[in-house]
């Protein structure tokens, strides 16, 4: 398992860092499918041992409390958590 | 990785036994049946993998110990229920939701991070190793991580008889 690809308006350069359990992280990742963008996403659970300290440092990078989901938008900002007027917002849909 | 099987019938188990046990404890599984199942199946998805059910919005370390407070319920849900009505994965809420009320933003995550509980862990050992006398009581008392259940016994529960943690949850009070 690695990074998936949804295509999609290009908006953006948009990564979604999720879990596969997560019920925040799917109703996140289907709000961009519904808004149609193109974004990356990662199932940070199911990878393995060092990839997976990698997927976390990444996260924590642009998110201290190490939560999910994130969204990084263009290498520049992210969103942490379900929150869906700041994503429609930050992407301008 | 190969991904644990989680069939519908367990997850229909699972889903029954949790609304029942958070009815008997006065607490409440999120309304929203479609979403809750989903966690539900987290859950169990967890447990195949992990041998804990382990919180599906929080990534496992896949060692127990070092995760027995995301063990669901965990340590979390009460706090976060009193602050936000709600667990940080929304499958407890509290009545007003379950009524309809709605969630202002997402349940911040309260469980510190990764380094931060790495240091904890290092300290926690030290205090075990070097805990003072116990106060003069005929029986020591323990206390409930999730629930805050206290009870004067040689030993904590099995399971709690509250929230139905399981014993190892139990930390010593007095």
């Amino acid at each position: 398992m690695g990074i998936e690809h949804v295509a999609g308006k290009k908006v953006g350069t948009i990564m979604l860092y999720a879990l596969s359990t997560c019920g925040w992280c799917a109703r996140t990742k289907e709000l961009l499918r519904s808004l149609g963008v193109e974004f990356d996403y990662l199932y940070v659970d199911l990878l393995e041992g060092k990839d997976q300290d990698e997927a976390m440092d990444q996260v924590e990078k642009w998110n201290p409390a190490g939560s999910f989901p994130v969204i990084v938008i263009n290498n520049r900002k992210s969103i942490v958590g379900f929150r869906e007027d700041e994503i429609r917002g930050a992407l301008g849909v | 990785m190969n991904l644990p099987v989680v069939t519908e019938a367990d997850a229909d188990r699972l889903f029954s036994t949790l609304q029942r046990e958070a009815g008997e404890g006065g607490y409440h599984l999120n309304p929203d049946a479609e979403f809750t199942r989903n966690l539900v199946r987290g859950l169990l998805k967890n447990e195949l993998r992990y041998g804990y059910r382990s919180c599906p919005c929080r990534l496992a370390s896949g060692k127990k110990a070092e995760d027995l407070d995301i063990i669901c319920p965990c340590d979390y849900r009460d706090p976060d229920l009193a602050e936000y009505g709600a667990c940080y994965c929304s499958l407890y809420v509290n009545e007003a939701i379950t009524k309809g009320a709605k969630l202002s933003a997402p349940v911040p995550e309260r469980r510190p991070p990764r380094a931060e509980r790495q240091a904890n862990r290092a300290v926690r050992t030290v205090v075990t190793v070097s805990g003072g006398p116990a106060p003069a009581l005929a029986f020591p008392v323990w206390r409930c991580k999730v629930c805050g259940y206290l009870c004067a016994r040689d030993q904590p529960p099995e399971v709690c008889p509250i929230c139905k943690a399981q014993k190892e949850r139990f930390e010593r009070f007095m």
